[in-house]
């Protein structure tokens, strides 16, 4: 399953590192964040609950980027 | 400017405000020190707290961290030396000037990308009992029937029932020649309606509209990052922890060694060289600007009518050597046009008279071409008895005589010698006779694109070394046509399979960092589109298969699209190689200066802020592709 969320982050580089983080994340395939239009795409795997991942992704960037945000709910 | 820039502005101002004005007022020792940290605060404060996040989360190598630790070191060697505390907050407040203007410049260039990609209509104006109602777009049942007003965007594709106007399609296709629609046209949506005003019989649902899919495949666009993106992140996970490792030993080693060589140490000096280098350090030139550059090419694109769906598109057509074009619907129309008339008994408009009037009620696409060809067909002459004999043409009375419509083998059945054309025909020949008397023929063909042979030398002049054509049809046909347009080689009496083998072929002779593009329109074609390494689709009007499986579309059929976007592409990846190589190149030849202490912090601030606003006003350029 593949979503696309809504995120704020202010510079390239900490839209990499959300990028590494969410990839890092349990439950996500794939992840991939475009800076330039401020979304994050995330492949789930096979079984895995978008909502509680997606809190666990927004944990885990939060602490690569204090300054982040993913709109998900 | 946003609330946030609106704030980071104003502690810009207050900031250099305070220290200049600080520099006139004359304490000196602990007040000075104290005097200074408060511009220092002003500007910096939520740089050393994101720093101190990021040692806390063991996240330290980030340009927060790297600011914090040159900054106060800086304000460490100025209390050790009584000295400057105005490099210090310089520092800090030229890389907040930085970061205000890379916000800026990037929020600024996607609202302007967003705009030009926001076709979205926000309601429909539906008819109902109750008259005119405005809607939701998604609310309307297919069927509907809609009222467009001028100004107004098209919100649904539709037919017209009623009125007739231009409409301007310019922000889907990049095509400024208004077009004209009237009763029964079937108008997409996601036009503007200039003048007239329009009722519309909706044929779809809003989400299957033009507009919808449109917007779903810009969307979904760019999430595919390039080589290009992928390097820089790489290089920038690398890099940064790098210098500051290289900083520290820089700092440490040199004075350690002078020290057991029993010479003077030079603490500050070289603790001073090891700040510099912390400066330099900030990949954010980079990370900006290479995503910047291709976000600013693939909006310039779509203003041209150029759909690119990621980032890595755009690159591997930047690469392009080899274009490998299907015929039909292509580089030809796909409609059949009569091309030439010959007469033997009566002269051509009469033999087309003739011809269009047994065709009056023909459904077949080449009645509907011989029609074409005679506007004026519906006139007073009487038509009578029409008989479609299945696999020969069609015959009927035209004022009470028998005219025959078709090949061969109706002509020997009217009983009428054929004489033989002296010029070669590639499309279908339609005989014309009378009973015993043969009166001459129509050619009917598929006509190329009128912008297609100089799509082609378009093409050759840009450094396309190969076109190639494919097609299903006959080879006279085939060959016909490339002549005609110029194509280096065809190919033809393909089967769909053909096509996908004859395309992985040239993928496999490619040389190694050349690309082959395919550009086709069907929906056979999707295999090809799907294998080639850029599939181009024609007309996203069209086919939905095929605008799935391309990576490039192409919104109206204009074959001299494609020169374009691969100039376009071209454009944006000068931009991102000149980005990479001027960044790295300043910043190392300025960390080489740094070390050898003739590179002092304003040198560093601009290598780290002055490389950075120059790299993002360069990326910008990635947009501006009108001339191209």
């Amino acid at each position: 399953m593949k979503k696309t969320y809504k995120i704020d982050v202010d510079c390239a580089n900490c839209a990499n590192k959300m990028e590494v983080a969410a990839k890092k994340t349990e439950g996500v395939k794939d992840a991939t964040v475009n800076f330039m239009t401020l979304k994050m795409t995330v492949v789930f795997e096979e079984g895995a609950d978008p909502q509680t991942v997606m809190q666990e992704v927004l944990k885990n960037c939060k602490k690569a980027e204090s300054d982040c945000e993913i709109f998900f709910k | 400017m946003n609330k946030k820039q609106k704030k980071n502005l104003v502690r810009i101002i207050i900031a250099s405000v305070l220290m200049i004005a600080f520099l006139f007022v004359p304490v000196s020792g602990i007040y000075r020190l104290l005097l200074f940290l408060i511009p220092y605060l002003v500007v910096g404060y939520d740089i050393l707290i994101k720093a101190a996040k990021g040692v806390k989360n063991l996240q330290p190598f980030d340009e927060c961290f790297l600011m914090a630790v040159a900054t106060l070191g800086a304000l460490a060697v100025a209390i050790i030396e009584d000295g400057d505390y105005i490099e210090a907050i310089a520092v800090m407040l030229f890389y907040q000037i930085g970061e205000w203007f890379q916000s800026y410049a990037v929020g600024k260039s996607r609202r302007n990308i967003s705009e030009l990609m926001d076709i979205r209509p926000d309601h429909a104006n539906v008819e109902t009992e109750n008259g005119i109602e405005e809607t939701d777009p998604d609310e309307v049942e297919t069927g509907s029937i809609i009222v467009v007003k001028p100004g107004e965007r098209v919100p649904i594709d539709g037919i017209v029932i009623e009125g007739q106007s231009s409409l301007n399609t310019s922000a889907l296709t990049g095509e400024s020649r208004p077009r004209n629609v009237s009763e029964g046209d079937e108008v997409i949506s996601g036009c503007i309606n200039i003048n007239g005003l329009l009722r519309l019989r909706t044929i779809r649902e809003f989400e299957d509209s033009t507009v919808s899919r449109i917007l779903e495949l810009v969307e979904n666009a760019s999430s595919q990052k390039s080589k290009s993106e992928n390097f820089i992140s790489k290089f920038a996970r690398v890099y940064t922890p790098a210098v500051v490792f290289s900083a520290l030993a820089l700092g440490v080693i040199p004075p350690l060694v002078s020290m057991l060589l029993n010479m003077d140490a030079q603490w500050g000096t070289w603790i001073y060289r090891a700040l510099t280098f912390l400066v330099i350090s900030c990949p954010c030139a980079l990370v900006i600007s290479i995503p910047l550059s291709f976000f600013a090419g693939i909006g310039g694109a779509s203003r041209e009518g150029v759909l690119v769906k990621g980032s890595n598109y755009l690159e591997a057509l930047s690469k392009t050597r080899t274009v490998v074009f299907d015929k039909t619907g292509t580089l030809t129309k796909g409609v059949f046009e009569v091309t030439a008339v010959h007469p033997e008994e009566v002269n051509e408009k009469n033999l087309l008279h003739l011809a269009a009037h047994v065709e009056r009620y023909s459904t077949h696409p080449i009645a509907a071409s011989l029609r074409a060809a005679y506007p004026e067909e519906a006139d007073e002459c009487s038509i009578e008895d029409i008989q479609e004999i299945a696999g020969q043409g069609v015959r009927a009375k035209v004022n009470w005589e028998d005219v025959f419509v078709g090949n061969l083998k109706l002509m020997k059945a009217a009983g009428a010698n054929v004489q033989e054309c002296s010029h070669k025909h590639t499309g279908t020949v339609i005989h014309i006779a009378k009973v015993g008397e043969y009166l001459g023929h129509i050619e009917i063909s598929d006509v190329v694109k009128p912008t297609s042979a100089q799509a082609i030398k378009t093409l050759h002049s840009s450094g396309i070394r190969n076109t190639i054509m494919l097609t299903g049809d006959s080879s006279a046909v085939a060959d016909a046509v490339s002549e005609a347009l110029g194509i280096d080689e065809v190919y033809s009496e393909l089967l769909p399979e053909d096509k996908v083998r004859k395309v992985e072929e040239l993928i496999e002779s490619k040389a190694s960092g050349e690309a082959v593009a395919f550009v086709g329109d069907g929906i056979n074609d999707a295999p090809v589109l799907t294998r080639a390494d850029i599939g181009i689709a024609m007309g996203a009007m069209g086919s939905d298969a095929a605008i799935e499986a391309a990576d490039i579309v192409l919104m109206d059929d204009d074959p001299l699209k494609i020169s374009k976007a691969i100039r376009i592409s071209r454009k944006c990846l000068r931009i991102v190689n000149e980005n990479i190589w001027f960044s790295i190149g300043v910043k190392l030849i300025c960390l080489i200066l740094g070390a050898l202490g003739i590179a002092n912090m304003w040198l560093a601030i601009f290598a780290d802020v002055g490389v950075m606003v120059i790299a993002v006003l360069n990326a910008i350029r990635a947009l501006f592709v009108k001339k191209l």
